[in-house]
């Protein structure tokens, strides 16, 4: 395709920053030590006469275990996963068992690749291809397991079928080799082997014989037309525990024997405590004990709730802040940081932009975006124990390996002495990328050595010490002539939450925060004369990855400011859109939106529409809102979003997770925002930061569309397009630009 | 000692008498399906029924709840599923889950007093649990097909 080439060409100057561990993960593989070969780790603690294929299948003569690779933070790959596994081992739900992988680089993520790589989403040119084959490469040696990036599908969707196929094979030639009948003549079909007079062997009765041939690895995986399950609406394999109230997430975990803790924390993230007064709370019913901490106390006591009273009760003397105090000094650096000094990268520099921007009618604005919490339901937990050996620790988190690190480095020990357990967690967002939980834990817990700790954050806590999503700001301009966008010139400056989440894990990246170029650079509009670049803000509040990350802002300021132009050059939003897009199965999602909502120009009579079009994590998405100015307030009436994700899996968590994304995105951009004062949070609980409630959810239609050449994820990429669209929408329906989340500020909702 | 009816059982607890009822049920008990969210109903993760209405029980006094019956989603079937936790399964409505034993226990509480809700009536008693999975569009629906199981609608 004639467009998609000349795009690479156009990036291929990108495209000349390292491959390897350039763009999205810094230097974090040098900082590992790369395996040679990763071992299966289930092998390790094998059962007798149990047999394991690969890290995923594990047999024994009694069940069948099912590994899934990635952290289940409700998005449902703790269902999706096995299933796509059962796919091809013929096993019906109920027949198996499901767990959370271990730390291991056996479960790399291969679904960083497409990130990693320095090529548009849509680029399959050969340049493309080989520089994403190189990112695989790297992944596998520096056996990097994380979940994030809307990667689960990617990274999973053929290895699990070959884990599933490699097995099914493998159980076939051991019942090949008891039976004397050859293996062409096996079927399987439900947890059994099937001879051709219909006698069934089961898979567990197989198990013992299957450990002692070597696995058939030549397999090949079935047509999808023979598909039971994949790509079919399912039932959720945690539906039924999730409505019973059976399933337990990491908070519902006890154990015998242990001791609940609750903590005070600096609200001046990331500092020390200097001194505390504890007399009062030291009386209080149901305290045991209370903990210095390196930033802050611990109070152990009898139950959750005597801790955080006590805790609460705790006088301390905090250090101070080492980001600016008060939030209008926060939103100061950011308007002065668009200089040279704080240049992150000049992503694009397409033709002559200066002088594009002379030749018409010149537009400019400024956006910005907030700081925003993630606060999934669910607050931070964790039980730990700490011995001389180590320390073993349940928490619900995306990082395995981190965890392992951050652990051992708070109580001296080393990664390995560490042993994580994943739990199902209530949300996360981003949050469980994060490891205040862990770093307390493990604090606590070394000074209780021999005793499981629980660990239980407040919500007050679980607010104070989110590392937010990145603070952004906007400068835009272009400019519009004879009905048509000549030049555009976009520029953000804005905290680095990648960056700033590998500093945490130990990892300093010099190079720039790719995430900042995400909705300033994948831009797919045909502009002539066209120039983005990223700054980034120094000195302030960490930040870090909240649902859809850099895209969350940036999304929204291209988008918004796409409409001013499209305005000012008297064009339709959406028609405009699809003439400027240059990817034909791009062009493809706006035309279908635009059909879904059957767009046919204003509507009038206090109604407005508005679109978005963002690809973010290799997934683009249109999506149309519907609003309607009332005396109250405006309403939303309704949004259609389609999507192309190569193949959609599960269409029913498809349609949840893009329903979710979408209040996700609208939620925050009308309600939410953390400021700071004294250097603290002055969001503590819901009634200050509540996203969406049910009352102003809109009716939220969905289109999944399988256009794109590769499978992609779903996560996150929904969310961006919902706030802009938004405003796009209230434009039409009063005129009026809102530029800056949280829109509330400036109009009220119903 | 204070004495609690859980699900149809005594329990003796020995705790202060203004611990709200959530952790009674969660550290004491060892119930956990009620959720702890916000501690100052704001969420609604934690709500359970005392005698029969729908209450947050981060906000109960377990001295007040003393002497009445409390039940949480295991007993709410009476060893079936509901019909609210069919609809629930029926709509596939949970994301991660966390919020959904409160919005079930909400949604039941709704269905007792207003057999078939509107979605304006929906809109007024479900806004105070908060889902950050953002599942409101499948609470609504499971919610108009519950009433019909129960004869409602």
């Amino acid at each position: 395709m004639a467009e998609i080439s000349r795009l690479s060409r156009r990036t291929f100057v990108f495209g000349s920053v390292a491959v390897a561990g350039g763009v999205a993960f810094g230097s974090y593989g040098r900082a590992q030590e790369a395996p040679k070969a990763a071992a299966n780790p289930l092998a390790a603690g094998l059962a007798p006469d149990s047999v394991t294929f690969n890290p995923w299948v594990e047999i024994s003569p009694e069940k069948i275990i099912l590994i899934a690779q990635h952290a289940d933070k409700g998005q449902g790959v703790g269902s999706i996963q096995p299933v796509m596994i059962a796919e091809e081992l013929d096993l019906e739900p109920g027949q198996f068992e499901v767990r959370f992988a271990g730390p291991s680089p056996a479960y790399y993520n291969s679904g960083f690749a497409h990130e990693l790589a320095p090529f548009m989403a849509p680029d399959q040119s050969p340049e493309a291809e080989k520089a994403r084959a190189a990112a695989l490469e790297w992944l596998r040696k520096s056996g990097l397991q994380m979940t994030g990036g809307s990667s689960a599908i990617p990274d999973t969707y053929d290895k699990l079928r070959v884990a599933g196929a490699v097995a099914r094979e493998t159980l076939k030639a051991a019942a090949a080799k008891r039976s004397g009948i050859a293996v062409a003549d096996l079927r399987t079909e439900a947890g059994n082997v099937i001879l051709p007079d219909g006698a069934k062997i089961p898979y567990v009765a197989l198990a013992a014989e299957a450990a002692k041939i070597p696995p058939v690895t030549d397999v090949k995986l079935r047509d999808p037309k023979q598909w039971r399950m994949i790509g079919k609406p399912m039932e959720r394999l945690d539906i039924r525990p999730k409505v019973t109230g059976e399933l337990k997430f990491g908070i519902d975990r006890v154990m015998d024997g242990m001791v609940y803790a609750a903590v005070q924390l600096n609200p001046n993230k990331g500092q020390p405590i200097k001194s505390y007064d504890a007399s009062k709370a030291e009386k209080m019913p149901g305290v045991r004990k209370i903990l210095k901490i390196s930033n802050g106390i611990a109070v152990i006591a009898t139950n959750s709730w005597y801790a955080m009273k006590a805790a609460e009760q705790v006088k301390c003397e905090w250090a101070p802040s080492k980001y600016p105090a008060e939030q209008a000094d926060h939103w100061k650096a950011v308007g002065a940081s668009f200089t040279s000094e704080f240049l992150g990268k000049q992503w694009r520099n397409d033709g002559d932009v200066e002088a594009g921007l002379k030749a018409g009618k010149l537009v400019e604005a400024e956006y910005r975006a907030p700081y925003v919490a993630h606060a999934p339901l669910e607050p931070l937990s964790g039980i730990g124990i700490v011995t001389d050996a180590g320390m073993e620790i349940w928490v619900g988190h995306q990082s395995p390996q981190a965890v392992q690190q951050i652990a051992a480095k708070a109580i001296g020990m080393k990664p390995e002495q560490v042993t994580f357990h994943n739990e199902w967690m209530g949300g996360s967002f981003g949050h469980r990328l994060e490891f205040e939980n862990v770093r307390v834990l493990a604090e606590i817990a070394n000074q209780l050595r021999g005793t499981p700790v629980k660990l239980v954050f407040s919500r007050e806590q679980d607010f104070l010490q989110d590392i937010p999503r990145q603070i952004a700001m906007a400068r835009y301009r272009g400019s519009v002539q004879d009905g048509k966008i000549v030049a555009a010139d976009f520029q953000v400056a804005a905290t680095t939450p990648f960056k700033g989440l590998l500093e945490r894990m130990g990892t300093v990246s010099k190079d720039p925060d790719s995430q900042l170029a995400v909705g300033i650079w994948n831009v797919y509009y045909d502009i002539p004369n066209y120039r983005s670049a990223s700054y980034e803000v120094q000195g302030l509040s960490p930040s870090t990855t909240w649902r859809s990350v850099g895209a969350s802002a940036n999304g929204f300021f291209t988008e918004g400011f796409m409409d001013e132009l499209i305005h000012a050059a008297g064009l339709d939003p959406l028609q405009a859109r699809i003439d400027l897009c240059k990817i034909p199965i791009y062009r493809k999602i706006l035309e279908t939106v635009g059909e879904m909502a059957d767009w046919k120009g204003p509507l009038g009579n206090g109604k407005g529409r508005g679109v978005a079009f963002v690809e973010s994590f290799g997934t683009a998405v249109a999506e149309i809102v519907e609003v309607t100015m009332t005396d109250a307030g405006i309403r939303i009436d309704k949004v259609w979003v389609a999507a192309d994700v190569g193949k959609v899996v599960d269409p029913v968590n498809f349609e949840n997770n893009v329903q979710g994304s979408v209040v996700w995105g609208l939620g925050h951009a009308m309600n939410c925002e953390i400021t700071y004062a004294n250097g603290a949070a002055q969001q503590t609980n819901y009634h200050h930061h509540e996203g969406m409630r049910l009352y102003q959810c809109p009716v939220i239609e969905v289109r999944g569309l399988e256009n794109d050449f590769t499978v992609r994820g779903l996560g996150e990429p929904p969310v961006p397009p919902a706030a802009p669209a938004l405003a796009n929408a209230i434009f039409a329906a009063t005129g009026r630009r809102i530029r800056e989340m949280p829109f509330n500020k400036f109009i009220d909702f119903v | 000692m204070l004495e609690l009816t859980v699900n149809g059982i005594k329990h003796q607890v020995d705790v202060v008498p203004e611990m709200p009822l959530l952790w009674v049920l969660r550290d004491e008990l060892g119930i956990t399906s009620p959720k702890y969210g916000c501690g100052i109903a704001q969420c609604g993760a934690c709500t359970v029924h005392v005698d029969g209405h729908a209450v947050r029980s981060c906000q109960a006094r377990i001295a007040d709840v003393a002497g009445k019956a409390v039940t949480t989603i295991e007993a709410v079937g009476h060893g079936k599923l509901h019909p609210v936790q069919e609809a629930w399964i029926e709509h596939q409505v949970p994301q991660c889950g966390y919020c959904q034993i409160g919005q079930m226990m909400q949604a039941i509480s709704l269905l007792t007093l207003i057999p078939n809700p509107s979605d304006d009536e929906i809109n007024q008693v479900m806004s105070g649990n908060l889902c950050r999975c953002g599942t409101y569009e499948r609470i609504r629906a499971a919610i108009h097909t519950a009433a019909r199981k129960m004869g409602g609608a």
